[in-house]
């Protein structure tokens, strides 16, 4: 369960570096958490801070108000490697709501949807173009399946017709698949029986 | 006759059970669920919150092994957990194991592994099947001709109460490598070699089938290392058509079917119809791989051992370059290495040990390398001890610990040192995958032996002349004989 998404206005922060992985956004051994709570103190931790845990002036991390900057601006094939979904639950927990990029991880797109956290993936020319307007605020209109900046034409992006809609509704998909049961059930009979099981 | 179909295509229509449609994703059957402490504590809470069971324990199977100390319990008793939270991270998997009537390779379990070791050792994994962890490695399951790939948490909470994922079908690419891979040429080059090929992202959105002479002539553990790494090019699983390799191996493993005949000809029938089609088609040569090492901090910056650094084409590979402090053109095998790991679901198991103690025999690590070998499972422990490999290790110099993921994720304590050079038969190179600000090479078992050996990089093949593989199969033979 999450807090519908609807639209989304914010300035952008441009992380411009390829393949930023999950162990970047929060690494390895802060996973050893029980919780999903609290973990945007450990989002992108080494970036941010030295070996003795003071912070990084330099972390253009450390320099923003995350209340300021919802959407992150990523470099392509971001949030690739590990599976964790301890990588969206600290890109929430810090403040992002929001990834733009030209290619993102398939494991953290599938997670991300399921937290509220929006991946859209545009093409380089809209990619550079919102890198060129960092200050400038920019809406991301789910309903309408767009991304507007000033009086630039708005800029169309697809998400995956179901996980919208969840999205849009603020609820998650396990209920959904609970009221699918009854095939589950007898896709299992029909499956001892036979060993060639039809779909439901 | 009907369309001819993939080995995926197949796999997949065997486990829909309601189909997709443009507004909603289907509903996939899951056959095996496997689960370990670290991605499961928080779906295991969502369950409980909603007042929901797990639907088929009986399909579910846990083990213990990223939070894992790979040192036995001290004089007290007490393992060596690297925090007060991770031995609770464990803790909360044995609770919710017996809670929910899981079985559970714990402590104490002579079955207790690297999840993805384990469950093939087991016969738990089988051709044809549906496999999900909460892991991205878990591609490597595919090997057996199954359909295996990483989810997230909230998944893993969907699987523990519906038995069922949402999935929409993937576009399938085909690998082909054809030829025969060279002595001392491993399934780890072949993976690195690939995904140099391929490129980081570029199997994004695809489901990968090797196939081809070389994956063929590739022992079961060689599969699992070539399917195990498919996530590096960002592929969602990574498969390869069963065979007699495949059934041979299975035979007589613990869950595998009471009808083993009939169950094998079933798995036979899994394999790529001629003439279907795939989304993508990539040819390798397999005679021309060459033992492969990664100079950067992505799995697809892999080059043979001695080839030089490339020249950075982007800002992100100047920053890697940077980051492994090396300099294009220059090779990386004249750099000093302060650490070998061999182990991980990638490489952690008997025949890796048995390539890397090929190179150590009668040989010393290299004074100021550390070099730890895990292997991946109690039941490797227990046969290379039985082949005499661990005192290979120990009288070499390095160190041979209990079975878990350790140094390739390094969140047990097990970790690379700031700065340090590390070659390693893992799968990732990330800044700080291994500890912070550790730099990591990944490579073959082999090629990891001879560059502790060493103390730099190195090219397995220097090692491996005639008298010392000669030996070494005369060694296991003398064990076979007993």
């Amino acid at each position: 369960m999450s807090e519908p998404f609807k639209t989304l206005t914010s300035k952008t922060l441009t992380l411009s570096q390829a393949n930023i992985d999950t162990d970047q956004i929060i690494p390895a051994r802060f996973l050893t958490t029980t919780s999903r709570e609290g973990l945007g103190a450990q989002a992108f931790y080494d970036w941010r801070y030295e070996a003795d845990g003071s912070p990084k002036p330099e972390s253009v991390l450390n320099r923003i108000d995350p209340t300021e900057h919802r959407i992150l601006l990523a470099g392509p094939n971001f949030a690739c490697g590990s599976s964790r979904e301890h990588a969206p639950w600290a890109l929430l927990d810090y403040g992002f709501r929001a990834v733009i990029s030209t290619e993102i991880a398939d494991i953290f797109t599938s997670n991300a949807l399921k937290n509220g956290f929006l991946p859209i993936v545009v093409d380089q020319a809209v990619w550079d173009d919102l890198a060129a307007h960092p200050e400038q605020p920019v809406t991301i209109d789910l309903e309408a399946g767009e991304i507007r900046r000033g009086n630039v034409p708005a800029v169309p992006f697809k998400v995956e017709s179901f996980a919208r809609q969840c999205l849009l509704d603020g609820v998650d998909a396990l209920g959904w698949l609970q009221a699918k049961l009854p095939y589950v059930a007898s896709y299992e009979r029909l499956r001892q029986d036979t060993y060639q099981p039809e779909t439901a | 006759m009907s369309q001819p179909k993939t080995l995926y295509q197949k796999v997949w229509d065997r486990h829909v059970v309601v189909p997709e449609t443009a507004e909603t994703p289907g509903v996939m059957y899951v056959d095996l669920h496997l689960v370990h402490e670290v991605t499961s504590p928080q779906a295991f809470s969502e369950i409980a919150a909603r007042g929901l069971k797990v639907r088929r324990p009986d399909r579910t199977f846990a083990t213990l092994d990223h939070s894992t100390p790979t040192l036995p319990a001290g004089p007290d008793g007490q393992l060596p957990y690297v925090t007060e939270q991770a031995r609770k991270q464990v803790e909360t998997l044995e609770v919710n194991c017996a809670r929910h009537g899981i079985e559970l390779a714990g402590w104490g379990s002579d079955q207790r592994g690297v999840v993805h070791v384990m469950g093939p050792e087991l016969g738990l994994t089988q051709p044809g099947m549906t496999v999900v962890c909460g892991d991205s490695h878990t591609a490597t399951h595919g090997a057996f001709g199954a359909l295996a790939f990483g989810i997230g948490t909230s998944e893993v909470g969907h699987v523990l109460a519906t038995q069922c994922l949402l999935q929409r079908r993937a576009k399938a690419m085909r690998v082909t490598i054809n030829g025969r891979l060279r002595p001392g040429v491993s399934g780890k080059d072949m993976a690195l070699a690939v995904i140099a090929a391929i490129g980081f992202g570029g199997g994004t959105g695809y489901v990968i089938e090797y196939a081809g002479e070389a994956v063929r002539a590739l022992d079961m553990e060689g599969r699992m290392t070539l399917c195990n790494m498919s996530i590096e090019a960002g592929a969602r699983a990574g498969m390869i058509a069963p065979d007699q390799t495949t059934i041979d191996w299975l035979r007589g493993r613990r869950h595998v079917p009471a009808d083993y005949e009939a169950a094998a000809a079933d798995w036979l029938a899994l394999a790529t119809d001629p003439g279907a089609v795939f989304d993508k088609e990539v040819a390798l040569d397999g005679a021309a791989i060459r033992p492969m090492a990664t100079w950067g901090t992505t799995p697809d910056a892999g080059a043979p051992v001695g080839a030089p650094v490339p020249q950075p084409r982007s800002a992100s590979d100047q920053k890697a370059i940077d980051y492994m402090g090396f300099t294009a053109g220059e090779a990386t095998t004249g750099h000093k290495v302060d650490v070998v790991f061999i182990g991980s679901c990638t490489n952690g198991r008997l025949p890796d040990l048995r390539a890397a103690a090929d190179v150590l025999r009668g040989r010393k690590v290299q004074p100021g390398v550390r070099m730890l070998v895990v292997p991946g499972s109690e039941a490797v422990r227990r046969d290379a001890e039985a082949e005499g490999l661990d005192k290979v290790f120990t009288e070499a110099g390095a160190e041979w610990r209990i079975p878990g993921c350790s140094m390739c994720i390094a969140m047990n304590g097990d970790f690379v040192a700031p700065g340090q050079l590390a070659v390693s038969t893992s799968n990732r190179n990330f800044e700080g995958r291994q500890g912070k600000d550790a730099r990591t090479i990944l490579a073959s078992p082999a090629t990891a032996a001879a560059s502790a050996v060493a103390g730099v990089l190195t090219d397995p093949r220097v090692y491996l002349e005639a008298p010392v593989l000669k030996q070494a199969s005369a060694a296991r033979e003398a064990v076979g004989a007993e």
